[in-house]
C-alpha cells in the first residue's frame, strides 16, 4: 500500500511539475476584458507561454502552435485579486486546529507572519480559486491592535513557497471594536490610538538607532527585536501599514495617525467610508472596502451603518478602492469575492469598474500593477474565465489559469 | 405608536387625502372604491400558473380579486392603476426559517422546551423586519436557534409595519398564535448538562419527551367525560400534543447526513409532521428523504465550512433534492443569509442545476405550503392575500432590485421612498426601528443615533 501510495504520489508530482515547466496555455474568449485602458477584445486569444503572458489580440491574427492546449469561454478576465482576506489561515473546520487568524496572547504583535501559518492545502483555497480567484493578499484578521503581516500568495501549489508573491506585503493594524477585548486589549477608542502611538513612538527611537548604526560605525545598532524592526519598517516606508477601521471617527484616527507619524496607510474595511469621502479622497488613501455583504450587526456594531453602495460612492469620490472578502468567524467561512463584487455591480458600481475593483486597482493597491491585474504582454498569465457576464447570478466560472498552468476547469 | 408610526409614513399620501376631503364637502365619486387597486402592464409570474406577458392583477382591501392577461381583465370603474409595464411582478417571498426579531425564547435550564413561544419574544419593531421587506419577504417563520433539541414554538408572521407582534401574527382557528415547533440536533445543542452530549442521548431525550406525551394523552383519553380524572393541565405536555397530532409541524435543523436519518426515523415513530431546515448533507440522502414525504428548507450558503456538519455543503443540494422528487423551500437564516438578498438563493441554485420554476416556487409557495399557509399566501391566485412583489426586471438577476413591497394590499417598501432606501441599501438608520427616524434624530443625514 505504501509503494501504491508514493507511486501516486511520485506521479502526482511529475505532472504537476510537468505543468508547471510549461506554463503555456492558448485561451480563446469571445470577449476578453484586458482592463487595459477599458479595452475589450472580440473572438480573441492570449496566448500565454512559459507562465507569462506572450500576446493578446484579435484570434485571427494570431498562429497557435498545434501541440499548444486551448481553452475557450466566452468571457475571460484576469484571474481575480481579493484586496484583504485571511484564506489559508481560517480553515474549513472551524476548529481551533484549523484558525491561526489572530493570537490572544497580546493586544499588538507585529512580528507574526502569515508565511507560517498559511495552508495551500486548506479546502477553501481550493473553493476560492474555482471561482476565479488567482491571488489573494491574505494574513491575520483585525481583532487585534496589530495582529501580524500579511502576505500575497498565488493560489496553486501545496505548499506556501508554491505561490509566494510577497512574503510580507503590509502590517495589519486595527482600530475596529473587534480589537477593545481581551487580556491587555485597550478598553476605548482613545485608549486604542494611544496603544497604537506609544508602539510607533518606541519604533522611532529604535528606526532612529538603527539608522544611525547604519551611518555611523561608532553607534551600536539597537537589541534585535523582531516586532520593533516590523515597526520601524512601516515607518521608514518599507511596507505600508493597513489600518482597519469602520466608524467614521476610527477612520479619521487612521489619517491622523499616518499624518503623524508618516506611515504609508492602506484603510480596510471602513464601513462609513461614505460619511468622509472627501476626507478620503483628500487624503488620496487606498481603501480596501469590506465585502458588500459583511453583516451590518445590531445598532451597537460599528458596521452598523455599512450601504452596499458603498463601493460605488468610493468610485464616483475618486478614492482609490478594492473588493476583499475579509474575515468571517462562522457561516460562509469564507466569502466568495466574484458573488461580493456582483453586490457592488448590483447597487451601481459600473461593470468594468467592479472588474478593476477586483482584478488591476486590487494589484495597485497591493504594489504588483506590473506583474498582475491585467491582460497583457509580460504580465503573469492568471486569467478566470465565464459563460456569460462574471457577476450575473446564473453565470459561471468555468475555467482558471495560473502561471500558465489550467488550475480548475470545473464549472461553478 | 403604531398608528403614528404608519400615520406619519404615509403622510404624502394621506396630506393628499386630507386635502381632497377639504376640496370636496362630499366624498369624492368613486371614494368608495379606492380600495381596489390594478397592476398593470408587468411581466407577472403568479407560480401556480405560466407567467403572463403584460399582465393585469387585481386587489380589492387585503385580497387578490382578478389576474389575468390585459383584454381578458377588466379593471374596474375607479380602480387605482399603478402602471408596472417594464416590471416583473411576483408573490411576496416566504422565508421559512428566520432569527428576525430577537425571537429568543428558550433559555438555558432545559434541552427540551416546548412550552415556550417565540411569540412572547418578538421585537415587531426590530428594523431587521423593515429590510425584509426591503428583501421582498411578507411572510416568515420565526424561531428561535438551534441551542436546544427543541427550542419551542416558532411563530408565523406577516412582515407588516406594526408595533405589535399581535398585529404580525398568523392565527390558528381558534385565534391561538399559529407557529411550528423548533428542533434541532447534530452538535449545536451538545453541551454541558443538562444538555445532550452525544448524538444517541440527544435521540434519546426527545423520545422520552414524546412518550411522555403519549401517556399525557392516555390519561387524558381515559378521563373521557369525567373531569375528576383528568390530568393537571400541563403546558409542555400540551405543546407536544399539538406536535402529535400535527397541529404544529416540527421544523428541524439538521445538517449531517446520519442527523437528517434520525430526524426521519424520529418523525415515523412518532407520527409527527416534519420539515427539515438546513440540510447541508441532504444531497446525500435525497431518496430517503423523498421516501419518507419529508418536506426540506435548503440554506443556500456560499461556501462550505465553519462548522464541522457542514464541511459537505454543496450549492447542488436543492437541484438534487428537486430531482429526487422532494419539495424544497428556501430561507435566509438571517442573521446567516441577509433578508435583503433573500433572492439570491434561488439564483444561486439555478445556478447549480435547479430549475428556474422550482427555484422560484421554492421562495415562495412550496414555503407557504410547508407553514400550512399554501391556501393563503405563495401565489398570485383570485382569493389569496395580495402580498405582492414588483421588481425592476427577472428575479434571478444580480442586476434586478426589488422596488415595492405589498402586504394585504399595502405597499410597506418602496425603494424610491427615502427612509425606505436606507433600509434597503444600508447607510446611517438601516439598524434603526422605523420610528426612530419620525422624530428629531434625523435618518442618515450625519445623525449621531443608529
Amino acid at each position: 500500500m505504501k509503494t501504491l501510495t508514493t507511486a501516486l504520489a511520485a506521479l502526482a508530482l511529475s505532472i504537476a511539475s510537468a505543468q508547471d515547466l510549461t506554463g503555456d496555455v492558448a485561451v480563446y474568449g469571445d470577449r476578453i476584458h484586458t482592463m487595459v485602458g477599458g479595452e475589450v477584445i472580440t473572438d480573441g486569444v492570449v496566448v500565454i507561454r512559459g507562465g507569462k503572458i506572450q500576446a493578446v489580440g484579435p484570434a485571427v491574427g494570431i498562429s497557435i502552435p498545434d501541440d499548444m492546449p486551448t481553452m475557450r469561454a466566452a468571457i475571460v478576465v484576469p484571474g481575480l485579486i481579493d484586496a484583504r482576506s485571511t484564506l489559508g489561515l481560517t480553515g474549513l473546520l472551524n476548529q481551533p486546529g484549523d484558525q491561526d487568524h489572530l493570537d490572544p496572547s497580546g493586544a499588538i504583535q507585529p512580528e507574526l507572519r502569515a508565511i507560517d501559518a498559511y495552508n495551500a492545502r486548506d479546502a477553501l483555497v481550493d473553493w476560492a480559486r474555482g471561482y476565479g480567484v488567482t491571488t489573494v493578499h491574505t494574513g491575520p484578521s483585525s481583532g487585534a491592535l496589530v495582529s501580524g503581516q500579511t502576505m500575497v500568495v498565488k493560489l496553486k501549489g501545496t505548499s506556501v513557497e508554491d505561490g509566494l508573491v510577497v512574503e510580507r506585503a503590509m502590517v495589519a493594524a486595527s482600530l475596529a471594536d473587534a480589537v477593545r477585548s481581551g487580556d491587555g486589549a485597550p478598553g476605548t477608542r482613545a485608549k486604542s490610538v494611544s496603544m497604537l502611538r506609544a508602539a510607533l513612538t518606541d519604533a522611532q527611537g529604535y528606526l532612529a538607532k538603527r539608522r544611525a548604526a547604519v551611518d555611523d560605525d561608532e553607534q551600536d545598532a539597537p537589541e534585535p527585536d523582531l516586532g520593533k524592526d516590523t515597526l520601524a519598517d512601516v515607518l521608514a516606508g518599507d511596507v505600508p501599514l493597513l489600518v482597519t477601521a469602520h466608524r467614521h471617527q476610527d477612520i479619521a484616527s487612521a489619517l491622523r495617525l499616518a499624518e503623524e507619524f508618516g506611515f504609508r496607510l492602506v484603510l480596510d474595511g471602513c464601513a462609513e467610508a461614505h460619511l468622509m469621502l472627501d476626507e478620503l479622497a483628500a487624503a488620496g488613501v487606498p481603501v480596501i472596502a469590506h465585502p458588500p455583504m459583511m453583516r451590518i450587526g445590531s445598532m451597537t456594531s460599528d458596521r452598523s451603518a455599512a450601504t452596499f453602495e458603498l463601493p460605488r460612492l468610493l468610485d464616483q469620490a475618486g478614492v482609490p478602492f478594492a473588493i476583499q472578502t475579509g474575515y468571517e468567524g462562522y457561516v460562509p467561512k469564507v466569502r466568495v469575492l466574484l458573488f461580493e463584487a456582483a453586490i457592488a455591480a448590483r447597487y451601481g458600481l459600473p461593470f468594468e469598474r467592479t472588474l478593476a475593483a477586483v482584478t488591476i486597482d486590487a494589484a495597485t493597491i497591493l504594489g504588483l500593477e506590473d506583474r498582475l491585474g491585467s491582460i497583457e504582454a509580460g504580465k503573469d498569465g492568471d486569467l478566470a474565465l465565464f459563460d456569460g457576464d462574471p457577476f450575473e447570478y446564473t453565470s459561471h466560472c468555468v475555467g482558471v489559469v495560473i502561471d500558465g498552468t489550467i488550475a480548475s476547469d470545473e464549472v461553478r | 405608536m403604531s398608528n403614528v408610526v404608519s400615520l406619519c409614513r404615509r403622510l404624502p399620501r394621506l396630506a393628499v387625502a386630507l386635502l381632497a376631503a377639504l376640496t370636496f364637502a362630499t366624498p369624492p365619486v368613486g371614494a368608495q372604491q379606492t380600495a381596489v387597486t390594478a397592476f398593470v402592464g408587468a411581466y407577472v409570474i403568479p407560480i401556480d400558473g405560466d407567467p403572463i406577458d403584460d399582465g393585469v392583477v387585481v386587489i380589492d382591501g387585503s385580497k387578490i380579486v382578478a389576474v389575468g392577461a390585459r383584454g381578458d381583465i377588466s379593471v374596474p370603474d375607479g380602480a387605482t392603476i399603478h402602471d408596472l409595464r417594464g416590471k416583473v411582478l411576483m408573490p411576496g417571498l416566504i422565508c421559512t426559517h428566520s432569527h428576525i426579531g430577537e425571537p429568543w425564547a428558550a433559555d438555558s435550564s432545559d434541552p427540551i422546551q416546548p412550552d415556550v413561544r417565540t411569540f412572547d419574544a418578538i421585537n415587531a419593531r426590530d428594523a431587521a423586519i423593515q429590510r425584509a421587506q426591503a428583501g421582498g419577504i411578507t411572510t416568515a417563520n420565526i424561531m428561535s436557534g438551534s441551542g436546544h433539541l427543541m427550542s419551542g414554538q416558532t411563530t408565523y408572521v406577516k412582515l407588516r409595519d406594526a408595533g405589535s407582534i399581535d398585529e404580525l401574527v398568523y392565527r390558528f382557528e381558534d385565534g391561538r398564535p399559529m407557529g411550528g415547533m423548533k428542533m434541532a440536533n447534530g452538535t449545536n445543542p451538545q453541551r454541558a448538562k443538562p444538555f445532550p452530549g452525544t448524538r444517541g442521548k440527544s435521540a434519546a431525550l426527545v423520545r422520552a419527551a414524546f412518550v411522555r406525551a403519549q401517556n399525557y394523552k392516555r390519561k387524558i383519553d381515559a378521563a373521557g367525560d369525567d373531569a375528576s380524572k383528568m390530568p393537571d393541565r400541563d403546558l409542555i405536555q400540551e405543546a407536544l400534543l399539538e406536535v402529535l397530532d400535527g397541529t404544529r409541524v416540527v421544523h428541524h435543523h439538521t445538517h449531517r447526513h446520519d442527523d437528517i436519518l434520525t430526524v426521519l426515523r424520529l418523525s415515523k415513530e412518532f407520527g409527527f409532521r416534519v420539515v427539515l431546515h438546513h440540510v447541508s448533507d441532504g444531497w446525500m440522502v435525497a431518496d430517503e428523504i423523498a421516501a419518507a414525504g419529508a418536506s426540506v428548507s435548503v440554506i443556500q450558503i456560499d461556501s462550505p465550512g465553519g462548522k464541522l456538519e457542514a464541511v459537505n455543503l454543496s450549492p447542488k443540494t436543492g437541484a438534487i433534492l428537486e430531482k429526487a422528487g422532494v419539495k424544497v423551500a428556501f430561507h435566509t437564516d438571517d442573521p446567516i443569509n441577509d433578508s435583503r438578498l433573500f433572492l439570491r438563493s434561488a439564483a444561486l441554485a439555478v445556478r447549480d442545476g435547479m430549475s428556474r420554476d422550482g427555484a422560484l416556487r421554492a421562495m415562495t409557495l412550496s414555503g407557504a405550503e410547508m407553514l400550512d399557509l399554501g391556501d393563503r399566501i405563495g401565489s398570485i391566485t383570485v382569493g389569496k392575500d395580495a402580498d405582492l412583489v414588483v421588481l425592476s426586471g427577472d428575479p434571478l438577476s444580480v442586476y434586478s432590485l426589488i422596488e415595492e413591497t405589498w402586504i394585504d394590499g399595502e405597499r410597506v417598501f418602496e425603494l424610491t421612498n427615502a427612509d425606505d432606501r436606507i433600509y434597503a441599501l444600508g447607510g446611517v438608520g438601516a439598524t434603526n426601528a422605523r420610528f426612530f427616524t419620525l422624530c428629531c434624530f434625523g435618518n442618515g443625514t450625519g445623525s449621531t443615533t443608529r
